[in-house]
């Protein structure tokens, strides 16, 4: 949305004509335009990472790659976000993403409402060519609500980040690095013996595959209230915040 | 990929004194025969599907030896153990296309999920601390089992990919029928992992 | 306060101390120190006593002498010829030496270098000031306090000076862009986070000319506007810490660094900050957000530090060595310096020599020189007579470059132009027995570990990569493997978020490149032709096979 006393920046996406405030991600204008960008880390209300690299895009005269959901709009500059090299990238991507842990889709209570599943479809991922790596991995299910399930984490640091920035709780972090890197409760705490988690169910919410799920409760079942509506309560959030702010 | 569709419509050129059928197989490893099931719930278009197609090797059928060479093989389950690896790579030999048909086949699914825990401590589970007879494990008959489970295209080439657990019927119908015209199908478009 | 003040200064500190008419020096960097340099110290010490030749001489504990695999290493100044691999007997010998007239110093190794960043190294005690100041020290401090900002900028920038950390951006251009922010609060950082394999440049700075590092920031602090620095220096370097925490204390004393510096308003606080052992903490982002106390990730850019960066700061972040560059350019003038090296690359570089070679140990050159100078003259070549087979630059973000280019010069240019980088300066140099597989996957085992997480190609596609490598290694590769390695590099350069990740690959690539026969070897014939990896006989075949 183009908000006034913003410079306004035309340019190009996929050569269609489009404009943007400066303080506008590519991925915002693509959205308002209609123009599908795969993610799993971004997540509209929360800050941006850049690390599931999904979303890159070519922009023309850089012969860096760069990431749709922190590049600010300029003018003139042309946006390719579909071209052959990226489709590429972007399966080889999703491939490496189940080939790290054990994402067995089948029995898997996300099954159906998974992004990384849905990817896997939109973007024609017929198989994972990369070998699988088969860690073992644990479940936590100490919590007395919700399962944390460590073999379909993909790390997007989306519980982390909503813990932290909107719940206020900072429950969730990221221990370890590289391939063994996880996300924890408190200091690798059980996540049942957390003394900060308020059990409020957004990291639930907000979790784009089936690491983080409601107990006795399949994720598309009508009666789970949460794994509905994500793109909608976090921007909500976000706006009311902002007029508190200016009231303030 | 289109030199393999055009084997099959030069097959039945080719074929035309002897048998205008194309030969198919299907083949079961470490899998739950749901894929399978999931073929027969095709129903009466199996019987459609059979004016054209030959199924020359299958567990729904009683020929004990894989055939020369088949135009079309569907592969259902992971491959797991020494007598997988060999049947597969027998099937590949003699198969012009090669599917891997459902998750098992295609992601190893299911009989992956032994894998993290490995080959010892799962039989010992099943055989061992929860048995209920005599607590024995099996090494007569039961081939041994390889420490991971693994996708079909881990070990030979596959030339298309159906997902689902099981890929529903209409998916294989599809699939069939496509390659009964010559054509490779797209086959993200009408299956998924998972369902 | 003037600069006759501060020198007035250094030379009462240094009245304190008895002093001979001659100097032993001995070698107190972390290479001499581990071969027992104290024990010489001491021994000479007690024999000095013994022979009542405490007027005569004196003994000073200095920094790198550069030849570390010849170590403890002692030079005396009347023949400044250094004398190597010495033992604690050897002390009257040393002593002896004063008294006869000196030989000539002939030593390639020697004498075909140009120290400017090192120009102090074995010459001043690090743990003393005042050594520093009667060397010139801080003289160029107090000569930028009578210029402008833009003043010293357009000097940095006339030198041509290209950061040392390995990437070589223009250091002046960096000046200019921090500067540029405006009347804010700016931070300016010391990237001492060294961490390739086999490269220990920045380590013998810090270890033999502190105050050099903290000169260059204050000089930087100046000309950016900003008015405090951190070093952020790696916790494996302990004797580095301690010496630079002695460093800033002095300089504080000095009246050098800290508030009012020079009777001037300029104040300039430095504070040090001990890495956790990350490697990817030398990523600028990272670093930061290390300094910040938070997890070191590193996080897209832009924005680069120089706009947002320490607690959202702007922030000029440079590598130690570019730090130690500052002082000289501004006494000699940028012109002097841009007249070393070549036209795009200026001025000298520190190499560390490590590996396969005779002089294992820091050299400091001009930029332009050939390979071959430096491993063959400088390095004294290959030891027992093995043959020379490739030199790796820029640690794991580098690559291998093989005999056919020992000729090409040495500059930022010509290094990437192979397939490899500058990068920060390490050497590592293989001979024939050496693996060029195995190198390649000793590098993605740094890389898998040292990946922080964060992004997918970086943390599984190294992992892959290591796995293929491993394969290839025992010899159950196939040559599918081999394109596979090529398309997962593409991928994993192009796709991760930082240059770790961007890098990783590159050890791979420049091998498969410069030695593809070698991959293949271990894939066809199943042997490994330098006779590293250990293929099992019957890697490759079917169980059944090897049954019967």
């Amino acid at each position: 949305m183009v908000t006034p006393g913003k410079k306004v920046k035309t340019f190009t996406i996929d050569g269609k004509d489009v404009s943007g405030t400066e303080d506008q991600t590519v991925i915002e204008v693509c959205r308002e335009n209609n123009i599908e960008i795969p993610t799993l880390c971004h997540l509209d209300g929360l800050t941006e990472v850049g690390a599931c690299r999904l979303c890159l895009v070519e922009i023309k005269g850089s012969n860096k790659l760069l990431p749709a959901c922190v590049t600010k709009v300029a003018e003139g500059m042309e946006v390719l976000t579909a071209s052959d090299r990226l489709k590429n990238y972007r399966i080889k991507i999703l491939e490496l993403f189940f080939s790290e842990r054990n994402h067995i889709c089948s029995v898997c209570v996300s099954n159906g409402i998974c992004e990384l599943q849905n990817l896997g479809q939109k973007l024609g991922m017929t198989h994972v060519h990369y070998p699988y790596l088969f860690p073992k991995v644990n479940v936590d299910a100490s919590h007395e609500r919700f399962v944390l399930d460590h073999n379909r984490c993909i790390l997007c640091t989306r519980c982390v980040r909503v813990c932290d920035e909107i719940e206020g709780a900072h429950t969730w972090d990221i221990m370890g690095r590289g391939i063994e890197s996880m996300v924890i409760t408190d200091l690798n705490k059980p996540w049942g013996d957390s003394d900060s988690c308020t059990s409020c169910g957004k990291c639930i919410a907000v979790c784009p595959t089936g690491a983080l799920v409601e107990k006795y409760k399949n994720a598309v079942d009508k009666t789970s209230k949460y794994k509905k509506d994500k793109l909608k309560f976090l921007p909500y959030l976000t706006t009311m915040r902002e007029v508190k702010n200016e009231q303030s | 990929m289109s030199k393999v569709s055009e084997d099959i419509i030069n097959n039945k050129a080719d074929d035309n004194t002897t048998s205008a059928k194309v030969k198919a197989a299907t083949v079961w490893l470490d899998g739950c025969s749901g894929c399978h099931m999931s073929f027969l719930d095709m129903d009466e278009r199996i019987i459609e599907l059979l004016q054209k197609v030959d199924l020359c090797y299958s567990p729904l059928v009683d020929h004990k030896d894989f055939p020369d060479m088949v135009d079309l093989t569907l592969v259902e389950g992971a491959v797991s153990s020494h007598e997988d690896l060999e049947k597969i790579k027998k099937v590949r030999e003699h198969t012009k296309i090669l599917v891997s048909l459902g998750d098992c086949a295609v992601t190893a699914n299911v009989p992956s999920m032994r894998n993290p825990f490995g080959v010892k401590a799962i039989m010992n589970h099943a055989y061992v601390e929860t048995a209920v007879t005599k607590d024995i494990i099996p090494n007569e008959v039961v081939p041994e089992l390889f420490e991971y489970s693994r996708p079909v295209h881990n070990f030979v080439k596959v030339d298309l990919f159906l997902q689902g657990c099981p890929p529903p019927a209409d998916a294989i119908y599809f699939l069939l029928t496509e390659l009964l015209e010559g054509r490779m199908p797209d086959l993200t478009k009408v299956s998924r992992l998972g369902k | 306060m003037i600069i006759e003040e501060l020198i007035e200064y250094a030379e009462k500190l240094n009245l304190r101390e008895k002093k001979g008419k001659h100097e032993i020096k001995v070698c107190s960097a972390a290479g001499c120190l581990s071969l027992k340099s104290e024990a010489v110290t001491e021994e000479l010490r007690k024999k000095i006593a013994e022979l009542g030749l405490e007027e005569e001489c004196s003994i000073k504990p200095v920094g790198c002498l550069g030849l570390c695999s010849k170590g403890p290493l002692v030079t005396i100044d009347k023949d400044n010829k250094v004398y190597q691999e010495v033992k604690a007997e050897q002390a009257s010998e040393i002593i002896e030496k004063l008294k006869i007239e000196p030989e000539k110093e002939s030593d390639h190794f020697f004498t075909r270098q140009q120290k400017i960043v090192l120009e102090n190294s074995g010459q001043v005690d690090p743990e003393k000031i005042q050594d520093y100041i009667l060397r010139d020290g801080y003289k160029a401090l107090h000569e930028v306090l009578e210029l402008t900002p833009q003043e010293v900028i357009d000097e940095i920038t006339l030198s041509g000076l290209r950061g040392r950390g390995g990437a070589g951006y223009p250091t002046g251009l960096k000046w200019s862009t921090v500067a540029k922010t405006g009347k804010v609060k700016k931070y300016v950082i010391c990237n001492a986070d060294e961490g390739d394999p086999g490269a220990f440049m920045d380590r013998s700075v810090l270890e033999g000319d502190p105050h050099r590092v903290l000169e260059g920031m204050a000089i930087a602090a100046y000309a950016v506007g900003a008015d405090e620095g951190y070093i952020y220096c790696r916790a494996e370097y302990p004797l580095a810490i301690k010496r630079l925490k002695n460093a800033i204390k002095q300089a504080e004393r000095a009246g050098v660094m800290g508030k009012n510096i020079f009777g001037t308003t300029f104040t300039f606080t430095v504070d040090l900050r001990i890495g956790a052992g990350a490697f990817v903490c030398g990523e600028e982002t990272a670093l930061i957000a290390s300094i910040e106390g938070k997890r070191g990730q590193p996080r897209p850019r832009p924005p680069y530090p120089a706009e947002v960066g320490l607690w959202g700061s702007p922030t000029l972040i440079n590598n130690v060595e570019t730090y130690a560059n500052i002082a000289p350019i501004i006494r000699n003038g940028g012109e002097w310096y841009s007249a070393i090296g070549t036209e795009k690359s200026k001025g000298t570089k520190v190499f560390a020599l490590a590996g396969k070679i005779q002089n294992t140990g820091l050299i400091e050159v001009p930029m332009g020189i050939s390979l071959r100078e430096v491993i063959f003259d400088i390095g004294g070549g290959i030891p027992d007579g093995k043959k020379f087979k490739a030199v790796q630059t820029g640690g794991p973000s580098g690559g291998c470059i093989p005999e056919q280019f020992l000729d090409n010069p040495i500059d930022y240019e010509s290094l990437s132009k192979l397939g490899s980088i500058m990068g920060s300066g390490g050497m590592i140099i293989m001979d024939e027995t050496s693996c060029m597989v195995d190198v390649a996957k000793y590098f993605l085992d740094f890389t898998k570990d040292e990946s922080c997480g964060k992004c997918v190609p970086c943390r599984v596609g190294t992992v892959q990569l290591y796995n293929i490598l491993d394969r290839i290694s025992k010899g159950e590769g196939t040559m599918e493997d081999l394109y596979e390695l090529e398309d997962l590099c593409d991928l994993v350069k192009n796709t991760s978020l930082c240059g770790l990740g961007q890098a990783a690959p590159n050890p791979v690539l420049s091998t498969l490149q410069y030695f593809r026969d070698e991959y293949v070897a271990h894939i066809i014939d199943k042997k490994c032709p330098a006779g590293v990896c250990k293929i099992h006989e019957h890697a490759g075949k079917k169980k059944s096979e090897v049954m019967e």
